[in-house]
């Protein structure tokens, strides 16, 4: 019998028993700030009771964040598996996530609950989200176990959600200051600044300002040899065109009720940067710039209105504007502006039918503007149902339908059809042993993601008539905790989920006629099967000191089927590797903690064919922290040394935008 | 932990070697004493991904060499380039034209070896006469207004390759040919839709000066001349209502450079290959309404500009061609060659047909092949 998953449990196993660093970010809970009593371990916070989560999820929060070496959402998600960062390199570069090779745009984006849009191209610069004021991202294959939210969160195939630092005030506190400064390598300077009071006993204000700026001048190396081991060329050049200068701000109010809660918040996130581009022969440096500004206002209110009906309102407005120049006298001269409008609103519900059944009935309604190119305007509608079940204590499930009807509207053409999906999933999750935290679970799901604007009306490429992009997951899993409190062998979990996903009609672009010019059809298909294992140990010695080792991995057969005679058929897609992991210790000794973190991403290939010329060799990265905390009465410094790329590898994650090589960053904040 | 090891040694990075080339056997074997011996073709590779490629066609040895550059340049630095443009020989020496390099590329025609390179912005073509290389470039002058900037043509010396000269010309321009001491060169404008250029520059080649714009169509490309001294020039068209054409032109007296359009060819053209009195073609448009491009595949009389046949590939394996790319034939023997270009992003292939239309053999080459040129037996 020809197991694929054999040889990666053994390894798991081994190293467990050895000691050695593994892990998974896998802690889970939904904490409430004034609910739910959580068993806090080491600040790396994890439930008594698995079982609470039906949907593979996995989480970072606090401390484990802090400690990561990561300056954006993107670094830190690196430590997730089943996610593929591309990251063309440096502070100001794209960086976009694609969860178990379905694609960047089949990922949702949830920012304090609420979808990032980009209907424009339906990605989500995930570089451009500083971990400042980020308290916990979280990532679900499927979507959240609680069937207590919005429509629009049934949607995607995969989901992120980021959830902004929420203020705690101990008895008799009014006010939190916390002030950062960081500083670092390509000239990284990254002043920061965050304030909490409370208002009332039960309403707080928080407001968040940071400002990021960096040359992005960084050293990269290319190195050849030849097929005899001679020096065929080594060259090392200095990254031009990478500066950043952004500035976030950031605030909201939030307030509590004996049966509710509501929170209204405002986003506004401005920058002018460099586009690097790719280093090719005899191009060093490029002259394209971007301006950005992204702004969003987005409320909440949720309220019991009988202990068995609950009811949830969202609404969001967001502007975004991008400007575009290439300045590079090579090329043609281009100086576009692109504008993004988008409404939002939400409406959910939740009736308890009996103690362990719940039901829910949510609406959203979307409407987007894109404006320059072509001014085009989509009204989109969800409507969701869905309900979970209990069985007693051991088993539990959860099915969903969620409806989406796009109205497209384009003042240039009046042929656009309209699209109407229907989308199921059903989640299961069983309890054998009333002693054990052993829990085994299994998912369907189907989502769609409808073309972007891009797709549809993008001058000569657009094709108005796409269809929607289909993908189907079938996921099942386990997952062992074992949770002994003060022993020395403090904490344990082990898991594993393999799945197999189906992209059908996947949109593409596809080439016609001379000069370059393409279009988007609804042509690929790609068949992917995978398993993501992860394992976690924590350690309590004597002298407080404690030890937290994790170990994720995964593995991936993306291969494209779009056609039998296509001189790919039957390849693994491009930038999907097959092996891919990481490993993180950490250790802290009183207010001392030094972390030590590993990333492997293994050999994939850059372009649809698995030939030499398109082969990628596979990157790692050693990253080292050491964080130290002093307290002076009612202020905590803390300062931070994180050194990145410590055995200085030169890589590319895509090709042709050489990442940096080693490089240090400082950082202090104060706190009262 | 000696399972970690494994992983970790056996999935660890090695140093990077120089691109290897490959080489396959073409099916038909060797033809000892043949002229032309081979032929270059060049890849073009898709924009930001440096993977512009020459490969060879060794008709004596009957071998496909794949990516010959990066093993025949080791030393060079992220080895040929990035949009590989044209390929010819001039002389002793093979020029390639790297678009997204902004360089043209001069290598030893026999053994591919680098003899130095011509930086020219944005470069399109490649053209000679008389011991200079011309080269088109989308970017001549800086414009007052941005967004209306001419291109130009370059003068380069092919014995120190130096620029010797340059003249300003149309919007984008893209092929040139000669006619006694003028250049003539189409204008595509093809950045500029809809506002398209629609002329040929004709340019002194003494006074390196444009003297005349002759008004054709909208987004010209291919421009060759005929034994007769008469122009062949192709139209893109806008892509929507105005169709690619071909297009005849002829001296407006005998003794004047001026040329005059004396015929319109209802045949939409995207590149050709004149051969003797034949003028072989090949079109691609894309249709709406199919979701997917129509290919034709003809060869014009160049004596009557009549259409000898709309296929010249006769035995159905054009089917086979997903995006057709570059035209050429054989001098010698009369063979066909085809590039296919496919997505763009994965490796074409060079297919061979007889003058019948037969097919021959079909060899895997870089992405995009394009560009094809024959190398001649050393006579000295």
């Amino acid at each position: 019998m020809i197991d694929l998953s054999k040889p990666i449990f053994l390894l798991i196993a081994v190293c467990a028993v050895s000691f050695a660093s593994f892990g998974q970010t896998n802690a889970d809970i939904d904490f409430d700030i004034d609910s739910i009593p959580i068993h806090t371990l080491n600040e790396v916070i994890v439930t008594a009771n698995r079982f609470t989560e039906v949907i593979p999820s996995q989480k970072l929060t606090g401390k484990e964040l802090e400690g990561l070496n990561s300056l954006s959402v993107a670094d830190a998600l690196r430590y997730f598996s089943g996610i593929q960062l591309k990251d063309y390199g440096g502070v100001g570069g794209i960086k976009t996530v694609n969860i178990r090779g379905m694609g960047s745009e089949q990922t949702g984006v949830y920012y304090n609950g609420i979808q990032l849009g980009n209907a424009q191209n339906g990605q989500v610069d995930l570089g451009k989200f500083s971990l400042e004021n980020i308290e916990e991202i979280s990532l679900y294959n499927g979507q959240r176990s609680d069937i207590f939210q919005t429509a629009r969160e049934f949607g995607s195939a995969g989901s992120i959600y980021l959830t902004t630092r929420r203020p705690r005030f101990k008895e008799g506190e009014k006010a939190h200051l916390k002030a950062g400064l960081k500083v670092g390598s390509f000239d990284f300077l990254s002043p920061s600044v965050l304030c909490e009071y409370k208002i009332t006993d039960d309403i707080y204000a928080t407001f968040n300002a940071e400002w990021i700026s960096s040359s992005g001048k960084y050293e990269f190396r290319y190195r050849r040899v030849t097929p005899s081991g001679e020096l065929a060329y080594d060259t090392t050049a200095i990254r031009e065109n990478g500066d950043i200068d952004a500035v976030r701000f950031e605030g909201g109010v939030q307030g509590y009720m004996p049966r509710g809660k509501w929170k209204a918040y405002m986003y506004h996130y401005t920058s002018e940067r460099g586009i690097p581009g790719a280093i090719v022969n005899n191009v060093w440096h490029r002259g394209e710039r971007l301006w950005d500004r992204n702004s969003f206002a987005q409320a909440m209110f949720e309220y019991d209105i009988t202990p068995r009906l609950s009811t949830k309102v969202n609404a969001k407005y967001a502007f975004d504007y991008t400007h575009y120049v290439n300045n590079d006298d090579k090329l043609i001269h281009v100086d576009n502006v692109y504008k993004q409008r988008e409404v939002y609103a939400s409406w959910a519900n939740k009736y308890t039918i009996l103690h362990n059944w719940d039901v829910s009935l949510a609406y959203d309604y979307q409407w987007n503007q894109l404006s320059e190119y072509r001014d085009v305007e989509r009204h989109t509608h969800w409507v969701s149902l869905a309900s979970a079940y209990a069985l007693g204590d051991c088993f539990k499930v959860q099915a969903s339908a969620l409806a989406t009807i796009v109205d497209e509207e384009d003042r240039g053409r009046d042929d656009v059809p309209n699209k109407f999906k229907v989308t199921p999933a059903v989640f299961l999750s069983y309890k054998p042993f009333d002693q054990t935290d052993l829990v085994l679970r299994a998912f369907y799901k189907q989502s769609y993601r409808m073309p972007t604007f891009n797709d549809l009306y993008y001058t000569d490429m657009g094709n108005a008539y796409l269809k929607p992009e289909l993908a189907t997951q079938y996921n099942m899993g386990v997952v062992y905790d074992l949770d002994r409190n003060d022993n020395l062998f403090s904490f344990f979990r082990i898991g594993a989920d393999v799945y197999y996903n189906k992209v059908q009609d996947k949109i593409i672009a596809y080439p016609k006629g001379q000069q370059f010019r393409w279009t988007m059809l609804n042509l690929g298909k790609v068949d992917i099967r995978g398993i993501d294992a992860h394992a976690m140990a924590v350690f309590r010695f004597p002298y407080q000191i404690e030890l937290t080792t994790k170990l994720q991995y995964t593995y991936q057969r993306a291969i494209d089927i779009t056609k039998p005679n296509d001189n790919y058929d039957g390849h693994q897609i491009p930038y999907i590797p097959w092996h891919s992991g990481s490993a993180v210790v950490m250790l802290s000794w009183r207010e001392w903690m030094l972390n030590y973190s590993f990333i492997y991403v293994g050999e994939r290939y850059n372009q649809q064919e698995n030939i030499i010329y398109n082969y990628t060799q596979p990157w790692y990265t050693n990253d080292v922290s050491l964080v130290k905390i002093f307290r002076l009465k009612d202020v905590i410094l803390k300062a931070t040394l994180e050194v990145n790329n410590l055995l200085d590898q030169d890589y590319d994650v895509i090709l042709n935008y050489p990442m940096p090589k080693r490089n240090y960053r400082l950082g202090v904040t104060v706190e009262i | 932990m000696w399972l970690l090891l494994v992983l970790l040694v056996t999935a660890c990075r090695t140093d990077e070697m120089v691109i290897p080339s490959e080489y396959d056997r073409l099916p038909i074997g060797a033809t000892p004493g043949c002229d032309p011996i081979g032929m270059y073709v060049l890849n073009e590779g898709n924009m930001g991904s440096n993977k512009a490629s020459i490969d060879y066609v060794d008709f004596e040895n009957g071998l496909y060499a794949r990516n010959l550059y990066a093993e025949r340049n080791p030393t060079v630095i992220k080895e040929l380039g990035d949009v590989g443009n044209d390929l010819q020989i001039y002389g002793s020496k093979l020029y390639a034209v790297l678009n997204s390099s902004h360089k043209v590329e001069v290598m030893d025609a026999r053994t591919l070896v680098r003899i130095g390179q011509i930086d020219i912005a944005n470069c399109r073509y490649i053209n000679f006469d008389k011991g200079n290389a011309y080269v088109t470039s989308y970017v001549g002058p800086i414009a007052i207004d941005p967004n209306a900037q001419p291109g130009a043509v370059y003068r380069v010396d092919t014995a120190t390759l130096a620029i010797t000269g340059k003249c300003t010309v149309g919007y984008q321009p893209e092929e040139l040919t000669f006619i006694d001491r003028h250049i003539y060169i189409a204008n595509s404008g093809g950045y500029r839709k809809p506002n398209y250029d629609n002329t040929i520059s004709v340019v002194d080649m003494t006074t390196m000066r444009q003297v005349q714009k002759i008004a054709v169509a909208p987004n010209l490309h291919r421009i060759r001349k005929d034994a007769y001294g008469r122009l062949w020039v192709s139209s893109r068209g806008d892509e929507a209502s105005i169709p690619s054409r071909l297009f005849v032109l002829e001296r407006k007296e005998p003794t004047s450079y001026e040329m005059i359009v004396t015929d319109t060819l209802d045949i939409p053209c995207s590149d050709m290959f004149m051969s003797g009195d034949s003028l072989y073609f090949y079109s691609l448009a894309w249709s709406d309404q199919l979701e997917r491009n129509v290919i034709a595949y003809g060869i014009v009389d160049v004596r009557t500009k009549q259409l000898i046949t709309d296929s010249f590939i006769t035995d159905g394996t054009e089917t086979d061609i997903e995006k057709p790319y570059g035209v050429a034939v054989n001098p010698t023997n009369g063979d066909i060659y085809v590039a296919d270009g496919k997505n763009y992003v994965s490796s074409g292939t060079v297919h061979c047909y007889t003058r019948e239309g037969k097919r021959k053999w079909s060899m895997r080459a870089g992405d995009i092949p394009a560009h094809m040129v024959f190398l001649n037996r050393d006579k000295r």
